[in-house]
Parts: structure tokens; sequence; C-alpha cells
């Protein structure tokens, strides 16, 4: 049997020999630019959800001693009998030691610094709690005290990072845009260069989608080969960076400060779709180019 | 096929035709004679709707070519066979693929355009060459493969530029016997060509292109047109 190729001969056209590197290239960063941003709402949602059954109370440093000991124990009382409070626990100078390890080291001096007195609420949220009510009553029981419901800085942190997401898919859509400006040229040439085999065949009749098909098999093929290299790359160096942020995390803070990838199943699926987009968006590029050029054909 | 007071320049050039009026009537043959540079090729790429004139108008099959729209000037096109000078055979393509060309892009389906190509290709003497490359045959080949090629579709009209240029004597009668059959068959012919003793030989009529303009002579006595 004859195998059937293309009517017009793309493999003696140098112009489409650097499409699909390019289009490896491009989804490459697009694959590395959308799991950052992947990255970061997990990181966000996850943060959310840990912080939304917390709340902390402060009380100033002598809190827990001598006199303003009594307004502790009346901002714990006071929290507790509040609805929707699961338990409220004053924090002993141990987990005050691990709190500030990080940053203090692991031989806090015990007494010798003034440490302000926190007390970790947990919340029923199924039930929720009146945060206002919690803040009169603390007001009157143990004037001091400060509730962080953590909102704050859980704003600033969500705001920072949804700035970041938009900024990868600003790039991922600029990386789209270049994509498609790259394959508009490059079927460009291709029409200047085959153009007598072009001519020929609207001559005998061939209809402009028939011409188009031909570029658009082809824009497909070099758009899926190349993003399949992209994406292998991009899926290597997520890999590396998985075993890096494991291989961190066992080490401590001995480890290189390395950025760590925690994508679900679903990221990495819609990771892998990438190279059909792309490959689409070539296609399809393509497609409209040709067209567009046949249109101004007699 | 009509023309009125068609002229046609390239771009700000001067006019390479001018004040042509014609009208071939269907089932016609012609020869299309004239020195080099008179316009006998920009005469045929006006039939063959590769151009626009730049003043007066073209009818092909009754229909005004300037007023249809593109696509309406596609099943048109299908109906014109074209043998062109230098042949424009698609070099990456098989002896076999290029004459089934015309069939494959009206969507004619594998196993006809099997059997056609096949046969027709047996007709031109070139059954063992089906898998050759345009580059590895010989002027007179290629040409019988561009004839095949104008013809495999059963076109209404027929329009050859200097189809027996590159062929010897034998191969050229046999050629233009094809063309007499099919125009026996009820194609029209416009066939452009310098050989005077291959036109001197035939009783068809003669359309004269000089300084891009068109004279026509009649067909000699025993003509068929």
């Amino acid at each position: 049997m004859r195998r059937r190729g293309l009517d017009i001969p793309f493999d003696r056209d140098g112009s489409g020999r650097f499409l699909p590197w390019l289009i490896a290239l491009m989804v490459y960063l697009a694959a590395l630019a959308t799991s950052g941003a992947l990255a970061l709402d997990r990181a966000l949602a996850r943060w959310d959800t840990g912080l939304a059954g917390t709340l902390t109370v402060e009380l100033p440093p002598d809190a827990s001693s001598g006199t303003g000991k009594g307004s502790l124990a009346a901002a714990v009382r006071t929290i507790a009998a509040t609805p929707g409070v699961r338990s409220a626990r004053p924090l002993t100078r141990a987990d005050m030691g691990k709190l500030l390890a990080p940053w203090l080291g692991p031989d806090l001096p015990p007494d010798e610094l003034a440490l302000p007195q926190l007390i970790d609420v947990r919340i029923d949220l199924a039930h929720g709690v009146d945060l206002a009510a919690m803040r009169a009553a603390l007001a009157k029981a143990a004037p001091d005290a400060v509730l962080d419901d953590h909102r704050l800085w859980l704003g600033r942190l969500a705001a920072l990072i949804r700035t970041a997401e938009a900024t990868a898919i600003v790039i991922v859509a600029l990386i789209g845009a270049a994509a498609v400006l790259t394959v508009i040229f490059t079927t460009r040439t291709g029409l200047s260069v085959h153009r007598d085999v072009i001519e020929l065949l609207h001559l005998m009749g061939a209809r402009d989608g028939y011409i188009a098909a031909q570029f658009q098999r082809q824009a497909l093929r070099l758009g899926l080969g190349g993003s399949l290299v992209g994406l292998a790359l991009a899926l290597a160096t997520l890999l590396a960076l998985v075993h890096a942020g494991a291989a961190a995390a066992v080490l401590g803070e001995r480890a290189l400060p390395l950025p760590t990838v925690n994508l679900v199943a679903f990221d990495w699926a819609l990771l892998c779709v990438l190279p059909a987009v792309a490959a689409a968006l070539a296609m399809v590029t393509a497609r409209l180019t040709v067209l567009r050029a046949l249109s101004r054909m007699p | 096929m009509r023309f009125e007071n068609v002229a046609m320049r390239y771009g700000a050039g001067p006019e390479v035709l001018r004040d042509i009026t014609m009208h071939l009537v269907p089932g016609s043959f012609h020869f299309l004679t004239g020195p080099s540079g008179a316009g006998k090729t920009t005469l045929l790429r006006l039939i063959y709707l590769a151009e626009h004139p730049t003043r007066g108008s073209v009818s092909l099959f009754d229909q005004d070519a300037a007023r249809l729209p593109r696509r309406a000037l596609v099943p048109l096109r299908r109906r014109i066979g074209i043998v062109f000078q230098d042949f424009r055979l698609v070099d990456h393509l098989s002896a076999f693929d290029n004459v089934a060309l015309p069939l494959r892009v009206a969507g004619i389906d594998e196993g006809r355009v099997r059997s056609h190509v096949t046969e027709l290709l047996e007709w031109v003497g070139l059954a063992d060459q089906l898998d050759a490359r345009p580059a590895t045959l010989s002027g007179g080949q290629k040409q019988r493969i561009a004839i095949a090629r104008a013809v495999i579709a059963g076109p209404s009209l027929l329009l050859a530029d200097e189809p027996t240029g590159n062929v010897d004597d034998a191969m050229a009668e046999r050629l233009l016997r094809l063309f007499e059959e099919m125009n026996r068959l009820g194609t029209t012919l416009v066939l452009a060509t310098h050989n005077e003793a291959l036109v001197a030989r035939r009783p068809h009529p003669r359309l004269h292109l000089d300084g891009g303009r068109l004279a026509v002579a009649p067909a000699r006595a025993g003509g068929s047109a």
C-alpha cells in the first residue's frame, strides 16, 4: 500500500526546524510557572485551613506571674465560656521555647526573657464563634488581652501569594502569546517557501481548508513533539525539586533553603494537559494564518 | 469562455495584454500561438483564474469570474485541467501521487484514485515509473506526467502551455491524439505552442497573440472547430 503523506514538502523547509525546540522551551517555562502558581495556591489553602480553627490570645509578660496571674486565669475562663470554643490552653515556657527555637536556639533561658503569655484557642468550626462578643468579654475580664484571629497576617500573606499567582498567570499568557507569534512567523515562512505548490493546489480547485489542513497537521506534529519534550524536562525539574524538598525536610535547619513543591494529583494531571493545549494552540494558529493568507489569493 | 475587452498589466508595468475579446464555444480546439513575450502565458493564467484582469471581464462556463465569491471559483477550477510549461510537478511526490493530486483535492476515494491513476500512467507509457520522483525522470517523462495530471479528472476545459515541447515527434503525435480524443468527447482545448509544423498539420483555428493583442485565424478547411 502506497503511503499517503502531505502534499506540501514541509520536511524540506528549514523554517519549521526550530519550532519544536522553541515550543519545548515555552512549554517548559509555562509548566514551571503553572506549577509554581498551583503550589502557592495549595500552600495558601493549607495555611488557611490550618489556621481557620485557631485563635491566639496574647497577654503582657507579667500576666503569668504575681498580680497578673489573675488576669491570665480570668482570660482563660472567659474564653472557655464563650460558645463555640472547644479549648483554651495557656502555652507553657516549654511550648514558647519550641516556638522561638528557630530564632533563639534550643537552649532558651528559662526565666530571663520577658515573654508574653499566649493562650491557644481551638474553635468548633461546625458552630463558629462570635469574635466580637469574645473581644467584649475579654475587655472586661482581662483588659490587657489582645485577640489575634490571624486574619491580618493571613490576609497579607494571601495578597502576596495572589500577586505571585497573577504574575505566574501573566507569564504563562506571555509565553502563550510568544508561541502564537512563533507559529505565525513559521507558518508565513512556510507559505512563502511553498508558494508554488500552494498555488498549484489552489489552481487545481483545492479548497482553502484543504491547504490549511496540511499546515495544521504539520503544526500539530511539530507542536506536540516539542511540547512533550518541554513537559518531560519540566516534570524532571519538578520531581528533582520535590526530592530536594523532601531531603531538606529530613536535614531540617542544616539544609539549604530550597523551594518546596507540594502538588496534588490534579495539579500533575493539569501539567500533563499542557502539551495538548500547546499543540492545539499551534494547530489553530497555523490554520487561521493560512486561511487569512489564502483569502488574498484570487 | 468569453473575454470582453480584457487588459492585463503586472503592477505598474505596461499592459501585457490589451483589448482581448474572444468567445470560445464548448468543445472547441484552438491553438494559441505568438512569439515569446507576446502574452500567451498571461492569457492562459487569466483563463485558469490565476489572475484577475486589470480591466474587462472574463466569463467561464457562463459565469462572470469577477462577480463570483472566492469559494464559488473552486468548482470552476476543478473543471479546468492545466499543463504548465515548466510542468510544476511536486518534487517530493511520486509520479503516481502527482497525477493523483487533482482527484485527492476533489475528495475522490482512494480506490478510484488508484485505478484511474494507474490506468492513465499505463496509457502514457509510465506504468513502470509509478513510484519515481520527478527528479529521476527525463523531461519527456515529466511532461507526460504533467499531461496525465491535467486530464485525470476529465476537465471540461484543458489548457496546455507548450505540452509537446520536450517530447519526440512520435510522442508529440500521440499526445495530440489524446488531446483530440478528449476534444471529441467534449473537452474544450486551448493549446499554446511554438511548434508551427504541429499547427500546420492540424485543422484547428489559431488564436495568435502579438504585442499583447489577439488575432483569430479561422480553422482551415476540414477543421473541427
